[in-house]
């Protein structure tokens, strides 16, 4: 993959990549503001506590961003490194589950044959109960 | 979890529901293409007349509500879209559940062939175009009975794009015309169900179960409205609507809201909204978290899922790892507009006729035994089948399986009548006999209870003149036109034949006597 982009050469960066990267920072100037670091709280449950964090997530998307500088015109995008690969189709038989007992070990809260959960959407305190 | 389900957009210029329970139906139009949240500004579709959902004041802009509706079907597999677990209602809680429906690491998903062979067939059945090449997505979001924090969905490339259906809206007086109409079907694709919550409000907890989510078909509605020829608006989406009614009383509510709240200014925000069917009223489902993102992402365990036909089949391909579009369409049984059709040419029956009797489970093939063996007009037999018989079964809240009339039966009763044998009123009397279950058949009941037509021509004139000697005056304003006299005086016949002469019969004979 890397071999195929380094052949196209580098040129300046283009628009229009749906990038999964730099949403966070349009204007390429590096500084993430704290209303994106709670947004990404939030939608990743991460903890970005400190000034340290949130500065090598700056440089986690400053590295990425690198990606703008090839120049991709008329290249179909790439969808998947299996992409040359069969997808494999399984027959519609039963051959699994049945396990219950064996998964519900794992929960570290259980009511009869239920995982128990937090009510509405995850919050970490929840967890250290 | 991972329960195969099939999601389909309709995006509708009108509703895609050929009956609102209870009240009249409307017809609600829009200019304009699809509403897709994702697909904005699409060209001006065809010339059609607009139908607003409420009188516009005087001088005001008429509006135009779009909608579309966000469908998921359950797909009928023995197993799982991407696990090997089974598919199955009421198990023990998580007994259906596999290492990978419960996101342990190290698992990965494995595609069911059925599910891509029954993506295949509903977009064959839907018209839609089958796209050869599709993708799998990745749809994040944390919720606790979705323990990957993710979906894997269709979201850039589905299966299936582009189809319609056709459907009837009944219309008119009574309801009784059926208007063919076609609602447009953005796309299908596949995608994993999450499991099922159980929220304990008094422990603070929810439980969950991973077997399969709840229902085998949910809707939710996505809807906007706007002045025709303007830019579509904001749309809304809609959930908690479980069943069509419902359905209908949100929408209906919906457009209503969002009008009232443009024309006083205010402005529709792009936002989930729950319907509480006891109010009858759509409530904002938002926290201050704002808009959802999903952060799609392709998802990197699946390959593309590439399918063939005819002509794109490579040779010597193991059949098992291939899927053949041209094979699937051939395994295709009639659509109901197919045998609708049919039914109107063959039998003469009206497009409504044809709408009912492939609306109700086993009515069609009722139906078609009764015809086969009876000697009766088809347009009798589809008389009795569609008032007589489904009036019976509605009343008593009966499926066709459960009748205790048997098509044999029917076509026996049609024959005594087809060959005047017995009259019309006669011949309700015996099926209301043969709904008793007595075991007995119609010509038993008809002996029993002696309702056979008098045969006798020349016993019924004998009769015919002797009520009319008996009633001068009757026959005076017969002979004077009374249009309410012949009516009497067949009526006073009858009496006399103690029912037992076909009314038809006694009419002819009068006006033969009367010369009229």
């Amino acid at each position: 993959m890397w071999s195929r982009l380094v052949w196209l050469g580098l040129r300046a960066p283009l628009g229009g990549r749906q990038g999964f990267t730099s949403k966070a920072d349009p204007q390429g100037s590096g500084r993430i503001t704290a209303e994106v670091i709670e947004h990404l709280e939030r939608l990743a449950l991460v903890d970005f506590g400190s000034r340290e964090a949130v500065a090598r997530l700056e440089k986690a998307i400053a590295f990425a961003d690198r990606l703008r500088a090839v120049d991709t015109d008329g290249v179909e995008p790439m969808e998947s490194v299996l992409e040359d690969r069969c997808l494999y189709l399984r027959s519609d038989n039963v051959v699994e589950g049945n396990c219950a007992d064996e998964l519900l070990q794992n929960s570290h809260r259980v009511v009869e044959e239920y995982f128990v959960a937090p009510p509405g959407t995850c919050c970490p305190e929840w967890f250290n109960r | 979890m991972a329960a195969p389900m099939l999601r389909w957009g309709c995006r509708g210029r009108r509703w895609a529901f050929a009956r609102v329970d209870g009240g009249s139906c409307h017809r609600r139009g829009a200019p304009t293409g699809s509403t897709s949240n994702r697909i904005r500004g699409e060209s001006s579709v065809a010339q059609q007349p607009l139908h607003t959902a409420q009188k516009t004041r005087k001088g005001e802009h008429k509006w135009a509500a779009v909608v579309g509706l966000e469908i998921h079907a359950q797909i009928s597999s023995n197993s799982k879209l991407f696990s090997g677990s089974q598919v199955r209602f009421s198990a023990p809680p998580n007994s259906l559940v596999s290492f990978f429906d419960a996101s342990l690491p190290g698992t990965l998903p494995v595609l069911n062939r059925r599910c891509v062979e029954a993506a295949v067939m509903t977009g064959l059945a839907l018209n839609c175009h089958i796209n050869k090449k599709s993708l799998f997505d990745r749809k994040h979001y944390f919720y606790a009975d979705l323990p990957a924090g993710y979906q894997i969905t269709q979201q850039r490339l589905p299966i299936a794009v582009n189809g319609s259906l056709i459907y009837g809206v009944c219309a008119g007086k009574k309801q009784s015309q059926v208007i063919p109409k076609t609602v447009r079907i953005k796309q299908i694709q596949l995608e994993q169900d999450s499991g099922k919550s159980l929220h304990d409000n008094l422990r603070s907890q929810t439980l969950i179960d991973l077997n399969r989510a709840e229902g085998q078909l949910r809707v939710d509605a996505n809807i906007s409205v706007h002045h025709p020829g303007e830019p579509l608006g904001v749309r809304t989406e809609v959930k908690n609507l479980n069943s069509i009614r419902f359905l209908a009383k949100a929408i209906d509510y919906e457009i209503q809201r969002q009008i009232n709240e443009l024309e006083n200014g205010g402005e529709i925000l792009n936002e989930t909204r729950s319907f509480h069917h006891k109010l009858g009223c759509t409530m904002s489902m938002r926290d201050k978290e704002g808009k959802q993102d999903y952060r799609f992402m392709p998802e990197p365990n699946l390959p593309p899922l590439v399918l063939y036909d005819a002509t794109s089949l490579p040779a010597g391909a193991d059949p098992q790892q291939v899927i053949n579009i041209d094979q699937i369409r051939e395994t295709l049984p009639e659509l109901p507009s197919v045998t609708r059709e049919k039914l109107v040419q063959q039998y003469g029956m009206l497009l409504e006729h044809s709408f009912t009797l492939l609306n109700e489970v086993g009515l069609l093939e009722f139906f078609q035994n009764v015809i086969k063996e009876t000697r009766a007009e088809p347009k009798k037999v589809t008389s009795w089948v569609l008032n007589t018989f489904l009036g019976y079964l509605k009343q008593q809240n009966l499926a066709v399986s459960e009748s205790p009339v048997t098509p044999s039966a029917l076509a026996e009763l049609l024959d005594l009548l087809d060959s005047r044998t017995i009259s019309s009123s006669a011949a309700k009397q015996v099926f209301e006999e043969l709904w008793k279950r007595e075991g007995k058949t119609p010509g038993q009941i008809v002996s029993e209870k002696q309702l056979e037509l008098m045969q006798d021509q020349g016993a019924l004139e004998q009769l015919c003149h002797s009520v009319m000697e008996a009633h001068p005056q009757v026959v005076m304003d017969v002979k004077n036109r009374n249009p309410r006299a012949i009516n009497k005086l067949i009526g006073l016949v009858r009496k006399a034949t103690q029912s037992r002469a076909d009314p038809v019969m006694i009419k002819e004979l009068l006006e033969k006597k009367l010369s009229l």
